[in-house]
């Protein structure tokens, strides 16, 4: 036999197989990746879920760890990791643990995982900025394993909330993140380990976070096989990604740009109102500095303390040409204090009209008909067009008779100067600075207790209340109310007494609503978006319809 | 040389250690960054606790007095929002901001010495004005406005190029690097381009005005006169006597693009240490800002001693350090 035949005798043996293989691979239908690309408006800076509340990094931790309790679109707690609780007594709540649920790595969560993540939290995480781990300390929490899948939480004293404390406590392996405190080994990976519906997949900082579906989780079927999150600050820069189709989906589309959004065919926007609200706070010390007459005097009594003054502060607002005009049509005018869908929402209180007659009429009534001067501050770079609204405030505080000047100022500086807190902790900040002031309150819990209480009740350093209060604005008949509140459990008593406290609040004026934000996100058409009220971008909510 | 090396980099010590004083003292005036981290609901007990943890219940000169002390050990602290050590995430975005200077000054070398030249040699031409007029428009437009109008035009309407972020990348030495793929190159082209023209604009300009002081030289028609080639005079001789005020000004501009590439940064999206800063000083991060500025004045004293030597190299007569006899 020649060389030659040979090398043909083996191409002939081979030739047979190697067709078979061909034609299986080309018949193997080709899996299409699917993939969810989301421009998001902050980087988030931790995959550590004990590091910060910053809903940047949240909204990203989300998708690998997940909490007893889980919140729905309009922040009520529905099950998570927990599938039922109750309290048994005033002092002692019983969470009954879901059963069959696996880490990313195979091992079965059980109450050994709760008990870690809790004692990590009270622990401390040295150097965490902002660690959720207060939400153990309201109430002194105490825990206990009751059995594998049983833990008792007990108070001191009644606490109605303790589901929604938990809402914001990410469970964490034992077996993965004991002895775990630098955030980088969260951002490698190696301790990311969660029983949520994605897995951690990559890390690059500035860049993006990508995550990979979890094909053992409890809650279903995953949709997107990756999702990717790609951090674009620039509001001009992330439309264009958009437009471009380097992304699927972006937060935090600019307002202007919302009509074309909308109009457009091949993009879709979803909607709903936002848990935050943007309020005018007056400043209720004796004398303001920045409150002055018309001859440039320091006013005793400040106007402020005068009820009828707020009042028609208020009415000079007009709320719908803000939404129209400065918001793009993404704001809702409001009077209440927590979004419609929250526990403490009431209802009939609608948000003021727009009535400069009134407020006028009001002023002369209070004896300020020559009107007065007063320095409205706020930032510039936090709230949705915080800076344009100042402005349009200031403007339609003058057209009855108050000139008010704007200080608009970056948020870094504006907070230094607007937090106070009791002159022990923080020598030289007690007593409040700014006497008019537009700031912004989300309502985390999807319910009023803290909202109320941090707000509208007097401030108190050693009870926690009035934490928000920062004009010092004190009235003993909310205060009654908001601390029987926060000790009652029974939900539809709690409800009326919020709902009593939140009408005198407001009917007083304490301070001045003015909208409700509204979250928009901006899509490729064809895909479909379930909105939330705490601004989170969840790729859970997100499905392909065509 | 080696005498001089010394003395520049004694400057350099006193130059850090005043600066270290001013930020760290400035950045404390500023504010409090527990406020933008703390969610609505932190209350008293809560706030204390973090400002415990990260330090800042002490008096301010003693703070500053333990950065030093750290510092002296090479340790510039943690990041407030990151947790992690404020060199090692200077450190892990530096690559992709060095790699956008570079390729911006590449961009602005290739492109201006050749069009600098041709406006040099015939200044009267009108390509020569167009060229002119191009450099114009570099120096005065805002870097934002052209960024985001390239974006407009070549990603949105055109579709030619990517918008935002980098490309995919190839690992050397243990760095990634992004230019060394068809795809990471697609993603630099846009962000380097805008970056290099204002280096770009001042290329044209000194070596049009380089070139009308070289080409009436003696040497120059000494040259021509012995029978040398206009390629090589051009090459040679005149190239080497303008790049003198030309490494200068580069020098200077290449340490501020990498240190404050901050515009082009944000609006591509690029993930580098411009970008990294900009958030800081948002958050008061403050062990970041300074981390961060140490070694910006570092690498500027680096530079500069960089192109002193360069000067030493490119004309002979320059000695580093002699005093004159």
């Amino acid at each position: 036999m020649s060389v030659l035949s040979n090398k043909e005798d083996i191409l002939m043996k081979f030739w047979k197989p190697g067709l078979l293989c061909a034609a299986v691979m080309l018949a193997m239908p080709v899996a299409a990746q699917e993939v969810l690309t989301i421009g998001v408006r902050s980087e988030a800076s931790s995959l550590d879920p004990h590091w910060t509340q910053l809903s940047a990094d949240v909204q990203v931790q989300e998708h690998i760890f997940e909490k007893l309790v889980a919140l729905d679109s309009a922040s009520q707690p529905i099950p998570g990791l927990a599938a039922s609780w109750q309290p048994l007594d005033d002092t002692t709540w019983e969470f009954k643990l879901r059963e069959g649920v696996q880490w990313h790595d195979g091992e079965a969560f059980n109450a050994d995982d709760v008990i870690f993540t809790f004692d990590r939290l009270r622990g401390g995480i040295s150097g965490a900025p902002a660690s959720p781990a207060f939400q153990l300390e309201k109430g002194s929490k105490q825990w206990t394993k009751v059995d594998d899948y049983t833990i008792h939480i007990t108070t001191d004293g009644p606490y109605p909330t303790v589901a929604e404390d938990l809402a914001m406590l990410p469970i964490v392996a034992e077996h993965a993140a004991r002895g775990v405190t630098e955030s980088v080994d969260f951002n490698s990976g190696q301790a990311a380990i969660g029983t949520g519906p994605f897995l951690f997949e990559e890390y690059s900082p500035g860049n993006r976070v990508t995550v990979k579906k979890n094909p053992n989780w409890w809650g279903g079927e995953v949709e997107w096989d990756q999702v990717v999150f790609r951090p674009i600050t620039q509001d001009a820069s992330r439309l264009a990604a958009l437009l471009n189709g380097d992304v699927d989906m972006i937060d935090y589309p600019p307002t202007i740009d919302l009509p074309q959004l909308q109009e457009d065919p091949d993009f879709t926007v979803s909607t709903i109102s936002s848990d935050r609200l943007i309020y005018l706070m007056p400043g209720y010390k004796h004398v303001e500095r920045f409150i002055t007459d018309n001859d440039g005097n320091v006013m005793v009594p400040n106007p402020m303390r005068d009820w009828r003054v707020r009042k028609a502060l208020s009415l000079a607002v007009n709320r719908e040409a803000i939404r129209d005009r400065v918001m793009g049509g993404a704001s809702l005018p409001a009077k209440n204090i927590v979004p419609p869908g929250f526990f403490g929402y009431v209802d009939g209180l609608e948000a003021d009209p727009y009535d400069p007659e009134q407020a006028q009429a009001l002023l002369n009534e209070a004896g300020y008909g020559d009107g007065f001067r007063i320095t409205l501050h706020g930032p510039n770079d936090r709230y949705i067009n915080d800076a344009r609204i100042l402005e349009a405030v200031a403007q339609m505080w003058s057209r009855v008779g108050i000139t008010t000047e704007v200080d608009a100022m970056p948020r870094n500086i504006f907070f230094s100067r607007l937090i106070r807190g009791d002159e022990l902790s923080m020598p030289g900040f007690d007593v409040p600075e700014f006497s008019m002031s537009m700031t912004g309150w989300g309502t985390v819990a999807g319910e009023a207790t803290y909202t109320v209480s941090g707000t509208l009740e007097t401030y108190n350093a050693a009870t926690g209340g009035g934490n928000g209060n920062f004009g010092r604005y004190s009235n003993p008949e909310i205060d009654a109310r908001s601390v029987l509140a926060k000790r009652t459990i029974d939900p539809e008593t709690r409800l009326a007494i919020l709902q009593e406290a939140i009408t005198i609040g407001m009917e007083d004026y304490a301070y001045i609503p003015i909208h409700f934000q509204v979250n928009n996100w901006a899509m490729k058409a064809g895909l479909e978006h379930q909105p939330r009220t705490n601004e989170r971008t969840l790729a859970t909510e997100v499905s392909r319809v065509d | 040389m080696a005498e001089f090396i010394i003395k520049r980099v004694l400057q350099a010590l006193l130059v850090l250690l005043v600066m270290t004083v001013l930020v760290f003292f400035g950045v404390n005036v500023i504010g409090n960054p527990v406020y933008i981290f703390a969610s609505s609901e932190c209350d008293q007990a809560c706030l204390t606790k973090i400002i415990a943890d990260l330090g800042l219940d002490r008096p301010v000169w003693e703070q500053y007095l333990v950065f030093l002390g750290n510092l002296l050990q090479g340790d510039l602290g943690n990041s407030f929002t990151h947790g992690i050590p404020a060199l090692s995430l200077i450190f892990e975005r530096l690559p992709a901001t060095l790699e956008l200077a570079f390729a911006a000054l590449v961009l602005a070398l290739v492109i201006g010495l050749p069009l600098g030249m041709r406006a040099g040699l015939k200044p009267e031409a009108f390509s020569s004005r167009c060229i002119m007029a191009f450099s114009m428009i570099g120096f005065s437009l805002p870097v934002f406005w052209i960024g985001l109008i390239m974006i407009l035009v070549f990603s949105v309407q055109l579709g030619w190029m990517p918008s935002i972020g980098r490309g995919d990348t190839v690992e050397v030495f243990g760095t990634e690097f992004s230019f060394l793929t068809l795809n990471g190159l697609h993603h630099l082209a846009m962000p380097a381009f805008t970056l290099s023209l204002i280096m770009m604009a001042m290329v044209i300009r000194l070596t049009r005005a380089g070139m009308r002081e070289v080409l009436f030289a003696d040497y120059i028609k000494f040259a021509r006169a012995n029978g040398i080639r206009e390629r090589r005079i051009l090459s040679t001789h005149v190239m080497k006597n303008i790049l003198i005020p030309i490494v200068t000004v580069l020098g200077m501009e290449f340490g501020g693009v990498i240190a404050f590439a901050v515009v082009v940064e944000s609006i591509f999206s690029w993930p580098g240490v411009g970008k990294m800063l900009i958030d800081a000083i948002g958050v008061l991060d403050r062990p970041l800002i300074v981390a961060y500025l140490i070694f910006v004045v570092f690498m500027f004293v680096i530079l500069n001693l960089l192109v002193d030597i360069l000067y030493s190299i490119l004309d002979p007569r320059v000695r580093l350090g002699d005093s004159p006899t």
